[in-house]
């Protein structure tokens, strides 16, 4: 599903953000990737998202390499990748229920065939009754659901989170940690960035370590 | 396809709703850009009331030929079949020295004064109706005819047409200035408010690219926005002149009822209507597809 291959990322000005990366992850495997902050974590997502490309070695993600991937070719990869951002990028410009709908938007579903799905995601986040909320009114973990719900919303193969239980206390990140756990059940790829410990205590998988951009064995 | 109609129509209602949220910031837009383009259609309506004016008042050009005194019945025959079988004339009209007195007797309410004339002062002559209707042409047919005999005067009114035709294409060219730099006006106007629009909405675009949104469909909003704006200018242009010219007409006629003509100034027609819609929509939307290609590129997700 995603294969990494002597991956090299240098940024402009010499930074060597991830050194010689070599790993695979197989369909409907859930890996964790630990390590420090700027360790390359964060990096290494972008990567598989095409929001950056690798500066030596090969991506691979469903088949496609990330290096030589087209412009035009990134909207459809990325449509089969929900991206749960740290920061939750949602848009406060519009109700939680708005929120999820973009990805569907995007993809031009029929509206009411949209409609339901944006409610099933809601459901499954616990979040159905809050669809009318602003997200600048919910509570941390709660935006935190709500961006899963905008990335699980399209049934994507895979899902890339980057610290989705960053700052949470521990009795909200259990809870998102579940959510997780049902989708590795329903075959999906996860990709969970963490440096919480008890986390992979909790919910044990399989660790990619990072330090200093480089895989730890 | 029915999809993409609904995704139309729903970034048509997104698009609505965006204007109505800040009612003020697009009253002055659509206003400016309706006072921008009512001044060259302003002109352009100016300019074809005067033209059809003049075409009114002059008619189609003819040429005067007047006979030397003292021209023989059958020489004026001759002559009138000479005329009539030039290439260049499409038909003649003899008018005689007695026709053309009782004529003068009607019209200039000179009666009085020809009538005490002791005799005809008047000449012979033909009025001559050229297939042509161009100066030049015109010109070289008068100077042929002066050169045939028993013609003691041939008059072509051409100094008026090239006076009227050298105003009307400065008009026209004027028009046409205005209406280039009022539509860089527009252009520029929606650049701005689309790249504004851009800056406001950075976030929204970003998260689109970040899942899977193509740039098709982030332009498309923008788009139709510059498109949807220019139209409302393009109406409030329309609603302009159409006022403008109600209250214009209103006055003239007053005014040329004095000078017993019933000269008015002419509305737009349909489909001078509609280029004007249309050129106003395919301004604001080129305005808007410029700022798009210019500050889209520089909003991507890092």
């Amino acid at each position: 599903m995603i294969q990494f291959n002597q991956v090299y990322k240098r940024y402009p000005g010499g930074h060597e953000a991830l050194k010689n990366l070599s790993f695979e992850v197989a369909e409907g495997e859930m890996v964790y990737l630990t390590g420090h902050s700027g360790a390359g974590k964060s990096t290494l997502l972008k990567l598989i998202a095409a929001i950056e490309r690798p500066t030596s070695g090969s991506v691979l993600v469903k088949g496609q390499n990330i290096r030589s991937i087209k412009l035009g070719a990134i909207p459809q990869l990325r449509r089969n990748i929900g991206l749960i951002f740290q920061d939750h990028k949602l848009l406060f410009d519009r109700s939680a229920f708005d929120n999820v709908m973009l990805p569907l938007q995007i993809c031009g579903f029929d509206h009411r065939e949209s409609a339901k799905r944006v409610r099933a995601a809601l459901d499954k986040v616990g979040l159905l009754e809050r669809e009318k909320a602003n997200p600048i009114a919910l509570s941390g973990g709660e935006q935190q659901r709500l961006c899963i719900a905008r990335a699980i919303v399209n049934r994507p193969t895979i899902l890339l989170a980057d610290e989705p239980t960053g700052n949470l206390d521990s009795e909200y990140s259990g809870a998102i940690m579940n959510i997780f756990k049902s989708f590795h059940q329903v075959g999906v790829t996860l990709l969970i960035s963490t440096h919480d410990e008890s986390i992979l205590r909790q919910f044990p998988a399989r660790a990619l370590h990072l330090k200093q951009g480089e895989l730890q064995a | 396809m029915m999809n993409t109609l609904t995704e139309h129509l729903r970034v048509l209602r997104a698009t609505l709703q965006r204007l109505l949220l800040t009612p003020n910031a697009t009253l002055l837009n659509v206003a400016i850009i309706g006072i921008a383009l009512s001044l060259p259609v302003g002109g352009y309506v100016l300019l074809k009331s005067v033209q059809s004016l003049a075409a009114q008042v002059t008619g189609t050009p003819q040429i005067s030929v007047f006979l030397a005194s003292g021209t023989s019945a059958s020489e004026i025959e001759r002559i009138g079949d000479k005329l009539k079988q030039h290439a260049a004339i499409e038909r003649t009209e003899f008018i005689s020295r007695d026709a053309a007195l009782k004529k003068l007797q009607q019209s200039s309410g000179l009666s009085d004064v020809v009538g005490n004339l002791s005799q005809n002062p008047l000449p012979d002559a033909y009025i001559v109706h050229p297939r042509a209707s161009d100066a030049a042409a015109l010109e070289a047919l008068r100077d042929e005819l002066k050169t045939w005999q028993r013609f003691e005067h041939v008059q072509l009114d051409s100094a008026w047409i090239h006076k009227l035709e050298a105003v009307l294409d400065f008009g026209r060219l004027a028009v046409a200035i205005l209406a280039a730099l009022l539509s860089f006006a527009l252009i520029a106007i929606t650049f701005n408010t689309i790249r504004l629009q851009i800056l406001t909405r950075r976030e929204e675009i970003e998260v689109s690219k970040l899942i899977g949104a193509t740039d098709a469909f982030i332009r498309r909003p923008f788009l139709y926005f510059g498109l949807t704006q220019g139209l409302l200018g393009g109406i409030t242009a329309w609603l302009l002149v159409s006022g403008s010219l109600l209250l214009l007409n209103h006055n003239l006629a007053e005014l040329t009822q004095l000078y017993a003509s019933d000269f008015s100034l002419q509305h737009l027609s349909l489909a001078d209507s509609f280029t004007l819609l249309g050129f106003s929509a395919y301004l604001g939307w080129l305005g808007a597809w410029y700022s798009v290609s210019q500050h889209l590129w520089q909003i991507e997700p890092r």
